[in-house]
């Protein structure tokens, strides 16, 4: 045991206040300390991508970085996703084109996706492909994942195109 | 702390534990790993119980001078980049160090500049920065090239260039392209700066030949002439993965013959080879696919090593096969080659 430090996590744009040793892994906090229990733990050394969340502006693999080094860093988590009851694009569309089935690997796929259609909201086919792949999931054989975010990426640019 | 022969460097903490006794709240034991087991990244051998980094002191300094000194004064510290191949076996207990030394917060570390034809590239530059640098690939094209290979978006996002030389995979295109291009390392420890040549920078398997109170702080990567050609070429199981076997070529063509040549092959053994005698056998030559599939054969002697993705023999046989196309790539012999696709 080392001494505990506290910290304050702004998730979704709420602050988390929290007392975490400093070996403490930002998705344990996320999950353990601040109960946001939407964001997986899968293999916790950096290969499945269960974890990712967005720090900043970008997607990261949240078993890769400890809490303490997330301080003063906006963090986005799945929760943040859905607008009250409304879901988000990408939500909608993991449904419809039934891009999920046990659900464990969602979350990370939903971050990462969401993470690159803010910043490149004309990414083709070969490139969102890419990136894609650098998420596990042992259900849906992925074709089903790569349907809904091109679904979804048609749906979102004129918003991000609004907000711009 | 020393640790046995042969073994990890451990911790107070990890010789209770490795009496088989359990290691406090977790409830888990730890057990001794041998050095060899360490490459968790390429092939995990996961002989563990425990998947929570163990305890350490956090120390988040801001300047260079303060980090110099806290690696030079606290007892089996290590230093943390971008976390990519460090958390992976903290998380995994490969490595358990009493204190952590984050770089993160260090002013100034960071930053790609070109001057008095070399770039110049802080230890602490994102992968994801040399990614989009338009200075990298308006001058380094193998180094932008090589970049898109390293792992994924999310992992590029937080590792460093200085983290990957220091890691020191025998695979890493970072180390790859240091090679190739004759880079110059730069590290600041208690007594000072100094310049290490990339030839000279591994010591061993995942082991740079820096001091243990030393840190890197900047790659240095001389510029070959403008028009130069550049190709990276890496067989690995899936994009995104370690590659088994990869190659570099550049070549400064002048007048239809080649004036100068450079091949290097990462993956065969510890650190990346440079085939001097293709090298020498292309320069002053018109290039060919003849010419290279001729003197590519000799990549086939090189000492090569086996793993469980592939056996000294393929590593030789990849060796000779990549060489050449990296060398029929950058010479303008591959447009229309089956195997010379996107990745
Ligand atoms: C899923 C996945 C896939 C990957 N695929 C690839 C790949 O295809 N190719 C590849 O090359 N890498 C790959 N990596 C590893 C790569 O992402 C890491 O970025 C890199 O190996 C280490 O860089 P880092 O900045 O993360 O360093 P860290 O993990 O923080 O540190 C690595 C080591 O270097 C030491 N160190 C770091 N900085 C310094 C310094 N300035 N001075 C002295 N010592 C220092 C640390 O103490 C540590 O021992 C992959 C990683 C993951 C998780
Ligand atoms: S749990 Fe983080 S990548 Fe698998
Ligand atoms: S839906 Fe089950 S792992 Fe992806």
């Amino acid at each position: 045991m080392t001494e505990k430090t506290d910290l304050t996590l702004r998730i979704n744009g709420r602050d988390h206040s929290i007392r975490v040793e400093p070996r403490k892994t930002l998705v344990d906090a996320i999950r353990e300390d601040c109960g946001l229990t939407g964001t997986h733990i899968g293999c916790e050394h950096g290969v499945c991508g269960a974890c990712t969340v967005i720090v900043g502006h970008e997607a990261v693999r949240s078993c890769l970085m400890f809490a303490v080094q997330a301080r003063g860093k906006p963090i986005r988590t799945v929760e943040g996703l859905a607008q009250g009851n409304t879901l988000h694009p990408l939500q909608r569309a993991f449904m419809t084109h039934h891009g999920l089935q046990c659900g464990f690997c969602t979350p990370g796929f939903l971050m990462l996706a969401a993470n690159v259609l803010e910043k490149n909201p004309d990414i083709g086919d070969e490139e969102l492909l890419d990136v894609l792949s650098s998420n596990l999931c042992r259900c849906t054989g992925y074709q089903n994942i790569i349907k809904a975010v091109r679904a979804a990426q048609e749906e979102m640019k004129p918003k991000v195109a609004a907000a711009e | 702390m020393s640790g046995r022969p042969g073994l990890l460097r451990l911790g107070p903490n990890c010789e209770k534990a490795c009496d088989e006794k359990a290691d406090g709240e977790e409830g888990t034991h730890l057990r001794l790993l041998p050095v060899a087991a360490v490459p968790y990244t390429r092939g995990c051998l996961c002989i563990r119980t425990a998947m929570k980094p163990p305890a350490f002191q956090y120390h988040d300094p801001k300047t260079l001078t303060e980090a110099v000194s806290l690696l030079g004064t606290l007892d089996n510290a290590k230093l943390l980049a971008g976390g990519q191949s460090l958390m992976p076996m903290l998380n995994m207990r490969f490595v358990l160090p009493d204190h952590v030394i984050d770089l993160n917060r260090v002013e100034g570390m960071s930053g790609i500049k070109e001057a008095g034809g070399t770039l110049e590239i802080g230890a602490m530059t994102r992968q994801r920065d040399l990614e989009f640098s338009d200075l990298v690939k308006a001058k380094c094209p193998l180094l932008h090239q090589a970049i898109m290979h390293i792992g994924h978006r999310q992992t590029r996002n937080r590792g460093t260039i200085g983290g990957s030389l220091c890691h020191l995979d025998p695979a890493a295109e970072l180390v790859l392209v240091a090679m190739a291009h004759d880079a110059t390392v730069v590290v600041v420890g208690p007594n000072g700066t100094r310049e290490i040549a990339f030839a000279d920078f591994p010591a061993g398997y995942l082991t740079p030949a820096i001091e243990l109170n030393e840190i890197v702080t900047a790659i240095r990567i001389p510029l070959w002439p403008a028009g130069h050609k550049a190709a990276f070429i890496e067989f690995a199981r899936r994009h995104g993965d370690f590659a088994i076997v990869s190659a570099a070529a550049l070549l400064q063509i002048d007048g239809g013959k080649i004036a100068r040549a450079s091949l290097t092959i990462g993956g065969v053994a510890v650190a990346p080879v440079r085939a001097a005698e293709v090298e020498n056998a292309i320069t002053g030559q018109a290039p060919s696919t003849a010419l290279f599939a001729k003197v590519c054969e000799s990549c086939r002697s090189f000492e090569a090593m086996a793993d469980i993705h592939a056996s000294a023999e393929y590593r030789q046989h990849l060796a000779a096969v990549l060489s050449r196309r990296a060398l029929e790539k950058a010479a303008g012999l591959a447009d229309n080659a089956p195997w010379n696709r996107a990745h």
